[in-house]
């Protein structure tokens, strides 16, 4: 398949526009990823969207992860495709709790939504994004879910009793 | 009567905005959807949907589950077409193990995807007629529905929630009466599709109801992140199956539909026309699927046979360690998707060298298509809302996980 | 006779018919004729051979339900009917995973419904919060509403939604239809889990 054989291309290309701002690149199970600063990120977004060999004009998802024991706990995670080239991209970025990320949502309008489900499941904010609230869960709701130190079955209330008692 | 007079100025009445909830309870909402509407009149100045009403955790109970224990939560995501979102999870398993299948489970797969097609689209097509009031669509589509509703459970036991694919290939061998079953509904459904064409798609009340109503261009379309039918009737020449194959979609022969004005109209027969081809590579399938396994041999990730578990005391132990501790997963991230029939669905698995993973991400194509419900109804009327709404036909269970 | 200030009282209507309220109310005759069988039979086939469902449908288990109320096992046969609006209904269905953001709306759909009202609860997620014991599902529509009859399955065929109607239809029989029970809603903190 053509899209294969382009990705050794693609790296290099990347690697010369954005020298000190990529950190990692891998390729594992044929998945391009690439590892970038969060200074760096919407000029980067904006050349993946532009750019001739690459033309990602589709935003598939923003995800969050959360790493505890690491030291950037977060890792923000946007997948792209380009429906031109049929290819694939996921570049990560990896912020602290409470800073906040640039919101892509100039870009693609798409990212509204994936954003706010970030911002309730991991309390990651995105400055810039016209919206910025809770998605999921109630307006008033305390705490982040996805975090690792969030109890699978919450807290204990009426509702669920099965909850972890409140320190 | 001096208030009514105060209110007309230059020959026009001045009205205020009006905010309408067309609350979670609603019989056309499709599930639990909260629409917030802003009327000037009876025009739409902006809809914003309030979702999250069936939140449920999923994403949370994978990170605390065994790889193969997760697949009956998938079955409940979209649950008009359960089968499709197994194989989006298995195959994005498979491809973070890096596991290959064997020819045989890859054309039951297909099928089974096609038949959770053909009954995701007769659903919502039933659902959109409904709400329209033509009721009798509703009854037609949910008995063509039930005969592929019983060759589920003819193959695996299960109406709705079939949860048939496992990892490594599929749970229960497609036997020669299935087939038969199948081969029936081949010869029948195209008849059916008829008679839903000739009740709709000429009739005056649903063209005008439906032509000219939700228009999104191309450009908006790909920007909003719609995927699926819904960006296939703006324009947009987008089928995973085709750019991107998995299974065995690159060995049968299909077309993609293709619309031109990205209204519901199109989108309407967008899905009619892709159940006609679900037909056409169910029948392909059922011509070419050859002997063989219906799951891997690899006996660490597909348990053995149970009278193979009595005699052989390594399958034993195989079959034990599968039930209580499952297989382990190398360190990576990985991202796969499907065609499902509302769109891209995908999952993001990132595996830590354990048995769980350690996070899991599921790309839903109704969350991504209803943040397209605002721009498709601006300026038009309330009546509308539901026309389009039923045309996007999200799903809840997906939409909010 | 209660007297109190305000308009409607002393509208001579309504006087009139609050004096003959309290004169049947206090009729042995009439009273005899409630507690009668017959008439208790009469009421309760009139209730349970017409039992109005809301369509509460939340997940996976509206689709069965929906299937239920299809051509191959017609609902309408035994009398029931789907109506959108809970002021219209008899019996209300929760058919699907309730979560914590649902569940005040829920019990404000209940309170709309005029009385005699029932409850089923269909499905695994509706009776005990099913498969979901996470952070965002109530365990069990029982928590928030007073439930009359459980359907178990993860969906339950319509085949067994049927059942369960036909077990709150024999309920209501045995049931004397005169009188408003004050149901108690269980909730974690009263009741002895």
């Amino acid at each position: 398949m053509t899209r294969f054989d382009k990705k050794p291309e693609l790296t290099a290309r990347l690697k010369d526009t954005f020298h000190n701002n990529i950190l990692e690149v891998s390729d594992f199970r044929d998945d391009l990823t690439i590892v970038v600063d969060k200074g760096a990120l919407l000029r980067i977004m904006e050349f993946l969207k532009t750019d001739n060999d690459f033309r990602m004009n589709y935003l598939v998802d923003v995800c969050g992860a959360d790493y505890l024991t690491r030291s950037p706990r977060f890792d923000v995670v946007y997948h792209l495709y380009s429906i031109f080239n049929r290819q694939r991209i996921r570049v990560k970025i990896r912020v602290n709790d409470k800073e906040t990320v640039p919101s892509v949502t100039g870009l693609w309008s798409a990212a509204n939504w994936p954003e706010r489900e970030t911002f309730d499941m991991f309390g990651v904010t995105f400055e810039g994004h016209p919206d910025m609230r809770r998605i999921y869960l109630a307006e008033d709701w305390e705490g982040h879910p996805l975090r690792k130190d969030y109890p699978l079955r919450g807290y204990k209330d009426k509702y669920n009793p099965f909850g972890e008692e409140k320190e | 009567m001096a208030e009514i007079i105060n209110e007309i100025d230059n020959g026009e009445i001045i009205t205020k905005e009006l905010s309408l909830h067309l609350g979670p309870q609603h019989p056309s909402s499709h599930g639990v959807l909260h629409l917030v509407i802003k009327l000037q009149g009876e025009r739409v100045t902006d809809c914003q949907p309030e979702i999250g009403y069936l939140h449920r955790g999923t994403e949370k109970i994978a990170e605390n589950l065994l790889y193969h224990q997760f697949v009956p939560y998938t079955d409940r995501l979209d649950y008009m077409c359960a089968m499709s979102n197994n194989l989006a999870y298995v195959m994005a398993v498979e491809k973070l193990l890096g596991l290959d299948i064997p020819d045989r489970a890859k054309y039951i797969r297909v099928i089974a995807a096609e038949l959770s097609r053909i009954a995701g689209h007769l659903m919502g097509l039933g659902a959109w007629a409904v709400d329209l009031g033509a009721m009798t669509i509703l009854l037609y589509a949910v008995r063509e529905r039930e005969i592929v509703l019983d060759i589920f459970e003819q193959v695996c036991g299960g109406r709705l929630t079939p949860t048939y694919m496992r990892v490594g290939g599929v749970r229960y061998e497609f036997t020669d009466e299935v087939k038969e079953s199948c081969r029936q509904l081949v010869k029948m459904l195209p008849g059916k599709l008829d008679e839903y064409e000739t009740i709709l798609t000429g009739n005056r009340i649903w063209l005008d109801r439906n032509k000219g109503v939700g228009r999104i261009s191309a450009q908006d379309a790909i920007n909003l992140g719609l995927s699926g039918p819904a960006l296939r009737a703006s324009g947009v020449k987008w089928d995973i199956r085709k750019d991107e194959p998995y299974l065995v979609y690159d060995r049968v022969d299909f077309d993609v539909p293709v619309g031109e004005n990205g209204d519901c109209f199109d989108r309407y027969m967008v899905r009619v026309t892709e159940m006609r081809q679900s037909v056409r590579i169910i029948d392909q399938c059922l011509r070419d699927m050859p002997d063989g396994p219906f799951a891997s041999e690899n006996t660490e990730i597909v348990p053995p046979p149970k009278k193979d578990v009595y005699t052989n005391m390594e399958n034993l132990i195989h079959h034990f360690k599968y039930v209580s501790s499952g297989f382990k997963a190398p360190k990576g991230e990985i991202y796969s998707a499907i065609e499902a029939p509302k769109g891209e669905l995908g999952v993001y698995i990132v595996g830590d060298g354990t048995e769980r993973p350690y996070r899991l991400k599921l790309r839903v194509p109704s969350f991504m298509n209803l943040q397209a419900l605002n721009d498709m109804v601006k300026g038009q009327y309330l009546a509308d809302v539901i026309a389009v709404l039923s045309s996007i036909d999200p799903v809840f269970g997906e939409c909010d996980k | 006779m209660p007297q109190s200030g305000g308009k409607l009282e002393d509208s001579f209507l309504f006087t009139t018919i609050e004096n003959v309220a309290e004169v049947l109310r206090k009729n042995p005759v009439v009273t005899a004729v409630k507690e009668h069988n017959i008439t208790r039979n009469i009421a309760n086939w009139g209730i349970s051979s017409s039992l109005w469902p809301m369509s509460f449908g939340l997940a996976c288990c509206a689709i069965e339900m929906i299937a239920t109320a299809c051509s191959r096992y017609d609902t309408d046969r035994l009398g029931i009917v789907f109506r959108p609006s809970p002021r219209q209904s008899d019996v209300m269905i929760v058919a699907g995973t309730m979560t914590k953001k649902m569940a005040p709306l829920l019990k404000r759909l209940y309170d709309q419904m005029a009385e005699p009202r029932y409850v089923i609860a269909m499905g695994g997620c509706a009776s005990a919060g099913g498969p979901y014991n996470t952070y965002a599902v109530v365990q069990g529509a029982d928590l928030v509403v007073p439930v009359d009859v459980y359907v178990p399955g993860c969906p339950p065929r319509p085949e067994a939604l049927i059942f369960g109607f036909l077990q709150l239809m024999e309920k209501i029989k045995r049931e004397s239809p005169f009188v408003l029970e004050q149901k108690n809603i269980k909730g974690f903190e009263g009741a002895g889990r």
